[in-house]
């Protein structure tokens, strides 16, 4: 499977990337052999393999349902580029 | 051409936990903007999740109650798209294993059974929010409701009418009410409806084009839309139109949907599984641990309430509506197990009270304006005689808030029934003495004036007097005035 430059273009708009046509270039490349390593492992009969969900073989870390934290919008809102009053200011969100 | 619309539910259950899915931020409602936020919530860099237990316990509850399958092992799954209402770029979200799979509902519609099965319940995190009108040139961000935890819970397109749509969305909401899972507030969006609807020649197998409904506020709304776009779609194709697969929003001033433009792209989440959460685990034991806390649910308290206290399916219908006044009734009842009669005083007088003070909007009526036991008493004092039906009702107003018995308001307001014969006779003379032209007209044969010598006889002894013995003693004295 080959990469097309519009497979490029499709991922960079999700993921909100704006791309020079160098880095186009680049990574139409880099992720055509990451794609097509994945087609080698691809060829591996897994059939009698359980499917592989996470790296580390533990499960059911959970908490309880306590409240653990205090109100603390300052702490929070201190990183941010802009606020107004607690909230958090973001450009204007077109609908 | 005939058409059969076809409707399938996505609701959004906010769970009552104290804390977040992730972490330990407060879930309160109506706090100042972002004071329960934290870096999970927030989704700064390098945190870590951790998923709350009673979160997954709801969830099993929910699935178990909805009779789906509870997956032994499920994962928690990055569903990423971008939003400014969604700090991290990504929800929390299931997707490939959810918690639970499959399962139904049965739905009572105008007194026949449909059943309406569901796809999947999953869990996930809620989104914050976005106030868009306050500033010209910003909008604001609230992340309060960040990672508030939510059920999803996804019907099959099982559906037919809107009224099918209302009744199963009524039935689930109960449901989850009783389980004591979700508060079902639809107008402050704890409890939230999508609708799908499509249309297809009647008879056909397959699927038309799906329209998405969203801004569904209220029950009314998710009929009225589903009704909306069903006469939209019919008249779209019967006019040779075609239907685009896309969101629509209702609009509740204008009573229409209206297309929603969004980039097709959007809606490619490229979900993953979420490589900060370990993935769940739920054997038999947890299970089991979940199920005996189950309480009866509506649809079986609603038949043995008839079966066991022979109430017509309107009163157990009534009653059992809402768990805490199931159980107010059941504890009344014990008191006195004239069931009829206080189905009658709850869904009357008490009714009118709790509606009166807004009692019942909540989740769990925090106060009760009468205790149980002291209208169980009053019920029982009027079927010993000791009080009349009429007198009650004002014993009734007495009682609320002063958390008296009904005995004491009764002795000290001196309201008991007059029953013996000396006093009722006393008051029936004088009220003839003190009538003498409509006894003449009882005596040439009007028989009408017995009921004005009631009202009077009672208007004489405030209501007190037995209603049984008046009418008698008064029948009585009226035959041997006539013969004289």
């Amino acid at each position: 499977m080959k990469l097309t430059r519009e497979g490029i273009d499709r991922v960079a708009v999700l993921a909100r990337l704006r791309l020079t046509p160098e880095e186009q270039a680049s990574l139409t490349e880099d992720l055509d052999h990451i794609l097509g390593y994945m087609e080698k492992l691809n060829q591996l009969d897994t059939a009698d393999v359980e499917p592989f969900n996470h790296a580390v073989n533990i499960e059911n870390t959970l908490r309880d349902d306590r409240v653990t934290n205090q109100p603390n919008a300052d702490a929070l809102l201190a990183n941010a580029p802009a606020r107004d009053a607690t909230f958090f200011k973001v450009p204007k969100i077109i609908e | 051409m005939k058409y059969e619309p076809v409707i399938g539910l996505e609701v959004h259950a906010q769970l009552l936990t104290e804390s977040k899915i992730f972490c330990g931020c407060s879930t309160k409602f109506g706090q100042e903007p972002n004071q329960n936020t934290c870096p999970v919530c927030a989704g700064f860099p390098g945190v870590l999740p951790v998923l709350n237990r009673r979160v997954v316990e709801f969830a099993i509850k929910a699935g178990l109650a909805t009779h789906c399958e509870i997956a032994r092992s499920s994962i928690l799954a990055r569903k990423n798209y971008f939003y400014p209402d969604l700090p991290k770029g990504y929800q929390i979200s299931q997707y490939e294993l959810p918690v639970c799979i499959g399962g139904y509902i049965d739905v009572d519609i105008d007194g026949t059974q449909k059943r309406v099965r569901l796809t999947r319940i999953h869990m996930e995190e809620d989104a914050g929010k976005n106030i868009h009108d306050a500033h010209g040139d910003a909008s604001l961000v609230d992340l309060n409701r960040a990672g508030v935890p939510l059920l999803e819970i996804v019907s099959e397109p099982d559906m037919r009418t809107a009224a099918e749509a209302g009744a199963y969305l009524r039935t689930l909401r109960q449901i989850l009410q009783y389980l004591e899972v979700c508060d079902g507030n639809m107008e402050e969006g704890s409890f939230r409806c999508d609708a799908n609807v499509s249309i297809r020649p009647a008879g056909s197998e397959i699927l038309g084009t799906k329209i998405e409904i969203k801004n569904l506020n209220s029950f009314r709304a998710v009929e009225r839309a589903i009704k909306f776009e069903i006469d939209r779609q019919i008249d779209t194709l019967s006019d040779g139109g075609t239907l685009i697969q896309e969101t629509r929003l209702w609009d509740e001033n204008r009573e229409e949907t209206r297309s929603m433009r969004s980039k097709e792209s959007a809606h490619d989440y490229r979900y993953f599984p979420d490589p900060d959460l370990l993935p769940l685990i739920i054997d038999d034991t947890w299970t089991d641990e979940v199920r005996v806390t189950l309480p009866e649910l509506p649809a079986t308290r609603k038949q043995r309430f008839a079966a066991e206290y022979t109430l017509p399916a309107y009163d157990a219908e009534l009653l059992t509506a809402r768990k805490d006044v199931a159980d107010y009734f059941e504890a009344a009842v014990k008191v006195h197990p004239n069931a009829k009669a206080l189905s009658n005083w709850i869904v009357g007088d008490l009714f009118r009270v709790l509606k009166e003070r807004k009692l019942d909007d909540q989740l769990y009526i925090s106060h009760w304006p009468v205790a149980a036991a002291h209208l169980a008493q009053l019920v029982q004092m009027i079927d010993h005689g000791k009080i009349t039906g009429k007198i009650a009702k004002t014993v009734f107003e007495a009682m609320l808030d002063s958390n008296k018995p009904p005995q004491q308001i009764v002795g000290e307001t001196g309201l008991e029934q007059v029953s013996d014969t000396g006093s009722i006779e006393t008051a029936i003379d004088q009220v003839l003495a003190s009538n003498p032209k409509q006894l003449a007209q009882y005596q040439s044969g009007n028989e009408k004036v017995f009921g004005y010598f009631v009202g009077q006889v009672m208007k004489a002894t405030q209501g007190r007097a037995n209603p049984q013995k008046l009418n008698e003693i008064l029948r009585e004295k009226l035959k041997t005035s006539v013969r004289q």
